[in-house]
């Protein structure tokens, strides 16, 4: 008979049993306690396919079409699918180098050699069509349609905007975002960049090895659909818009015309400006370079951004401030002397008949005038301190849109600047200033900053008599025909309607028989006021802003045009021609548009030309 | 001596069941891992499942034949049955199909044989004839050797094959060699000391590693204060540090650079998901996505779409973690551990020395697949392509463990009337 060896047989059922245990122990953590692979699983099989949804179509305010898109294509590759080829007829079809199809091949490469990543970004439909009878050849290849802005006028590239890719800092803010999406990055394609883009649509599929598809996960259960943008219909007339950004060739300035019952925005010109279509396309990031670089700085939008002195259109509302503090009415006569003397201070004045009352001083810009006026403000007996007067003053500025936002619908819109109690005591020291001190407040000048937008709303504001609606440039959203609230209510200033009149008889006036009697339109009564603004940096700017017709008025319009001199020359011209073509449609002063038209203010490189 | 009444009389009706739970538990997990729509039927002859099917309906005639045979055959023929598996080893080394390098397939058209896969129960029956006659003196040299060569032969030839992982199984016979006492324990003890020294040499530095075994050998002659053990101690402290410093060289020049890979993956001395650890990262995430249920039948993503590589054969446990979760995983080690316990003992109850040493045989073959195919799928052995037993694709496979178990099973049905 055998020995019977029980130990060993222990043994060997002991090790198996051990073996199994440690197994299932294994399993437990694999398969219950760690989560890491079930995610690992998930990112296998799993791809979320994004449905980008068509960008919203821009119109003007006559539905001429602004902004569509067109669509170009992405060259995508997948490079373990990638076979031998014939590389050097796929280079010249797409013109690269053999070297940079190298470089992108390793890029793609290093990213994934399962997943598609894009080899050329879009390529033209040209390309794409000489590409597609062959792409058969060139295996891992594939071609992924997208769609970029494009603009058939070359205007209103401030206003418009552009897009461009995301990056980190808003995909770390915005959910919403992924890296390698497109974003509304100036003017109304960030401002409106919800209604236009759309809601993305996710599909959740699962693929296999090779990454490919087979099939929807769950039956579609976590799906979404994608939602096209929301059109926007502006209140831009393009027509008005070109015609303007015409007579700013040659010149550097801004101007923005508004229609004061409603506070559409009709006009927002900026010289020098850029062809919109610059900012898309493969070209983008070396025209964008190439912008911000430029001297002229056609990329910076003046009519929201840039401060000026307003020089003597801000008389207007001095007068205004005057009337409604009782410190003048409008049979007030004031003398000038050719100048208006205060200590040491000397502001001159032209030539004019004297006494004048305050509709003639509006008509021929009296600075004595303004001086005295100003000086009855603030230094009022009715308040106890000249900063109490000065603050009052302030809050009549203000309440014009002027030194804060007037929240217009763009973005990057500047507060203007006007000076405050707290700023003169810490330059002069604290009542060590009055009128006298800071005179050129009085005609204009001095620490006032204010965008041409600020402007065109004042002007809209003495149009209405009083109030303004906030300006915007968007008429209607989507099929709907929304548009915000915010845009439907009144802002009142502080001054009376029946302040008003006398200002508007005066500046109505200025085009009968005032500064701006060379810009007049005989069938249109217009109300304007020139300005001269003084600039330490060189020539004095030309401003002017002005209203038309003056019963029922349909545009108000501020125009500057930098270092052109006095307001009558350049700015009062072209603000007249603006509310010709807006008004009558067609121009009742040829000898002004020629004269625009030629004048060269400033040389400049155009940066147009190339497409 | 009586005869047979029936050829089903004293049949182990237990491991049966738990051979054809296994075996249709295969099937299905075949059937689930490389399932698509377009062939849906589990019988599509186009399909690993339906040519799996052809695989079970073939093993269980062999089966039916194996038990049909006179059970005095196997030990009679045993030598002869050797005889045949040894040269059909070196006749596919001449005639054989060279696939990725390996030369162990006779091809018959589509069809395809592995004699490798046979050479299992052909070694365990020549084992048993060996050490099985009465009155054999075991603790002698002659038969030590022998023993050895029995197993090392088949080992030589599938290496030559370039099959290192099938070659691996035939040291499962050194667990054999320990239950009849032909190997001591403490060497097999050793020899587990001797590889848990080299792991450690791969990943602890050298010097400190010496430093411990230095002090670990004076800190036991501290200890036991015997005079007598300076010398063996010492011995053996100097054979371990010998060992440490032969690990690169072991390392670098005799294995082959995939294996190295491999193990240099499973010691997370290396992360390459890409390429050698890819399989097993794969296969993790196919366990372990599918939690305590599983996602169910056909509903498993990762090996269906084909993340996980061979998920019909040598990963096909990631299929069963996938879509059963962990009691599916779990129930099947415990049917392995069942079966295991069950052919222990029957191997136990054999009064035949020669049907004990070959049930042993069986246990430690079918142990030794399952030891290092399912560590293998759960990253804790490294990438050794041998099958899971019952369970992955393929025919030789399941006709080599059906003919292996059945052997055992007919044995042991002769259990009562075969007294020696």
């Amino acid at each position: 008979m055998r020995k019977v060896s029980s130990a060993q047989r222990t043994i060997f059922l002991v090790t198996i049993t051990a073996v199994a245990l440690v197994y299932i122990a294994r399993l437990f953590y694999l398969q219950i306690i760690d989560d890491k692979y079930k995610l690992s699983a998930d990112e296998n099989v799993l791809r979320r396919v994004i449905d980008y949804p068509s960008r919203g179509l821009v119109y003007d305010r006559k539905g001429k079409l602004l902004v569509f898109n067109q669509t170009v294509y992405d060259l995508m590759v997948t490079p373990r699918e990638v076979k031998a080829m014939d590389t050097a007829e796929f280079c010249s079809i797409i013109k690269i180098s053999l070297e940079d199809f190298r470089n992108k091949f390793q890029k793609a490469k290093k990213y994934s050699p399962y997943k598609a990543s894009v080899f050329e970004k879009q390529i033209s439909a040209e390309t794409y069509g000489t590409l597609q009878e062959k792409l058969f050849k060139y295996k891992g290849f594939t071609v992924q349609p997208r769609t970029i802005r494009k603009y058939p006028y070359n205007t209103a590239a401030h206003l418009l905007g552009y897009l461009g890719e995301v990056d980190e800092n808003v995909t770390a803010k915005n959910p919403y975002y992924q890296m390698g999406d497109y974003i509304g990055i100036s003017g109304i394609e960030q401002s409106y960049e919800k209604e236009l883009r759309g809601r993305r649509g996710t599909r959740y599929i699962m693929v296999d090895n090779f990454n490919r598809e087979k099939g929807r996960f769950e039956n579609g259960k976590f799906d979404t659909l994608s939602v096209s943008g929301e059109d926007l219909k502006l209140s831009l007339d393009a027509d008005l818009q070109a015609y303007a950004e015409l007579l700013f060739q040659n010149k550097r300035g801004s101007a923005v015309a508004i229609d004061p019952q409603t506070g559409e925005i009709l006009a927002m010109v900026n010289s020098p400006s850029y062809n919109p279509n610059l900012m898309v396309g493969r070209e983008r990031s070396r025209n964008y370079g190439r912008l911000l670089q430029d001297e002229d700085k056609p990329l910076f939008n003046r009519a929201m951004m840039a401060y000026y002195p307003p020089g003597s259109t801000f008389k207007i509302i001095n007068s205004l401030i005057g009337l409604q503090e009782h410190v003048i009415t409008p049979e007030t006569y004031f003398s000038c002397q050719g100048g208006y003397r205060v200590g040491p201070i000397f502001v001159h004045c032209h030539p004019h008949a004297s006494p004048l009352d305050l509709r003639n001083a509006v008509a021929v810009s009296c600075n004595s005038y303004y001086c005295q006026t100003f000086r009855a403000v603030i230094d009022n007996r009715a308040f106890p301190s000249t900063e109490l007067a000065f603050d009052k003053w302030r809050d009549y500025v203000l309440s014009f849109g002027i030194g804060k936002k007037i929240n217009v619908d763009m973005p990057h819109e500047l507060k203007g600047n006007v000076p405050t109690v707290e700023y003169y005591n810490k330059f002069f020291g604290k009542g060590r200033w009055k009128s006298s001190t800071i005179i050129s407040l009085a005609i204009g000048q001095g620490e006032l900053g204010i965008t041409p937008l600020q402007m065109a709303n004042a002007a809209c504001i003495v149009a209405n008599k009083g109030f303004y609606y906030v300006p915007h440039v968007v008429k209607e959203i989507g099929s709907k025909h929304y548009l915000p609230d915010r845009f439907k209510e009144k802002n009142y200033t502080k001054i009376d309607t029946k302040y008003f009149d006398a200002i508007q008889d005066g500046m109505q006036w200025v085009f009968e028989r005032g500064t701006a009697r060379g810009s007049r339109v005989d069938s249109l009564v217009m109300c304007g006021k020139t300005g001269t603004a003084q600039n330490p940096h060189g020539k004095n700017h030309s401003v002017f802003f002005c209203f038309a017709p003056r019963e029922n008025p349909k545009i108000a319009v501020a125009v500057l045009v930098e270092n052109a001199g006095q307001g009558a020359h350049f700015a009062a011209p072209i603000a007249s021609l603006m509310v010709q073509k807006y008004l009558l449609g067609t121009i009742k002063r040829p000898d002004l548009e020629k004269r625009m038209l030629d004048a060269v203010v400033v040389p400049m490189t155009d940066t147009n030309d190339d497409d | 001596m009586r005869q047979q009444k029936s050829i089903f009389q004293n049949i182990d009706w237990l491991t049966i069941l738990l051979y054809l739970v296994m075996v249709i538990a295969g099937w299905l997990n075949i059937f689930a891992a490389v399932y698509n729509e377009d062939h849906n039927n589990i019988t599509d002859l186009t399909q690993n499942y339906g040519k799996q099917m052809i695989w079970i309906a073939t093993s269980l005639a062999l089966a039916l034949a194996i038990l049909i045979i006179d059970g005095k055959f196997y030990e009679a023929f045993s030598g002869v049955i050797y005889g045949i598996s040894i040269l059909s080893l070196i006749a596919v080394l001449i005639f054989g199909h060279e696939v990725a390098g390996s030369k162990s397939w006779f091809r018959f058209g589509d069809f395809g044989i592995q004699p490798a896969e046979f050479a299992k129960f052909a070694t365990a029956l020549m084992m048993a004839r060996l050490l099985s006659p009465v009155g054999l003196k075991k603790d002698t040299w002659p038969v030590r050797l022998q023993s050895f060569a029995v197993f090392l032969l088949p080992v030589i030839l599938i290496l030559l094959e370039n099959e290192t992982g099938v070659a691996l199984v035939f040291f499962a016979f050194t667990l054999v060699l320990y239950r009849e006492n032909i190997i001591p324990g403490w060497i097999l003890l050793l020899g587990i000391l001797a590889t848990a020294l080299f792991i450690i040499s791969l990943l602890v530095p050298k010097t400190t590693l010496m430093i411990v075994l230095c002090s670990l050998g004076g800190l036991y002659l501290f200890l036991v204060q015997k005079r007598k053990y300076i010398l063996p101690v010492i011995g053996i402290t100097l054979i371990a540090i010998g060992v440490v410093f032969s690990v690169d060289y072991v390392f670098n020049n005799v294995l082959e650079s995939h294996q190295k890979k491999r193990i240099q993956v499973l010691l997370g001395m290396e992360e390459d998901l890409r390429g050698a650890g890819y399989n097993v990262n794969q296969s993790k995430i196919a366990i372990g996505s599918g939690g305590l249920l599983g996602k169910g039948f056909l509903k498993g993503t990762q090996t269906k779409y084909n993340f996980v590589p061979e998920q019909s054969t040598d990963f096909i446990f990631c299929t069963v973690g996938e879509e059963w979760g962990f009691v599916g995983t779990t129930v099947v080690i415990l049917l392995f551990l069942a079966l295991l316990y069950r052919i222990v003992f029957i191997a136990e109850r054999q009064k035949s020395a020669f049907a004990r040493i070959y049930g042993y045989g069986v246990a430690a073959i079918i142990f030794f697949h399952f030891f290092i195919n399912i560590g293998m799928t759960i990253g804790l052995m490294p990438v050794i392509g041998i099958p899971l037993p019952f369970f992955s694709y393929g025919g030789s496979s399941l006709w080599g463990f059906t003919v292996l178990l059945f052997i055992l099973i007919k044995l042991d049905s002769h259990r009562t009337f075969m007294l020696r």
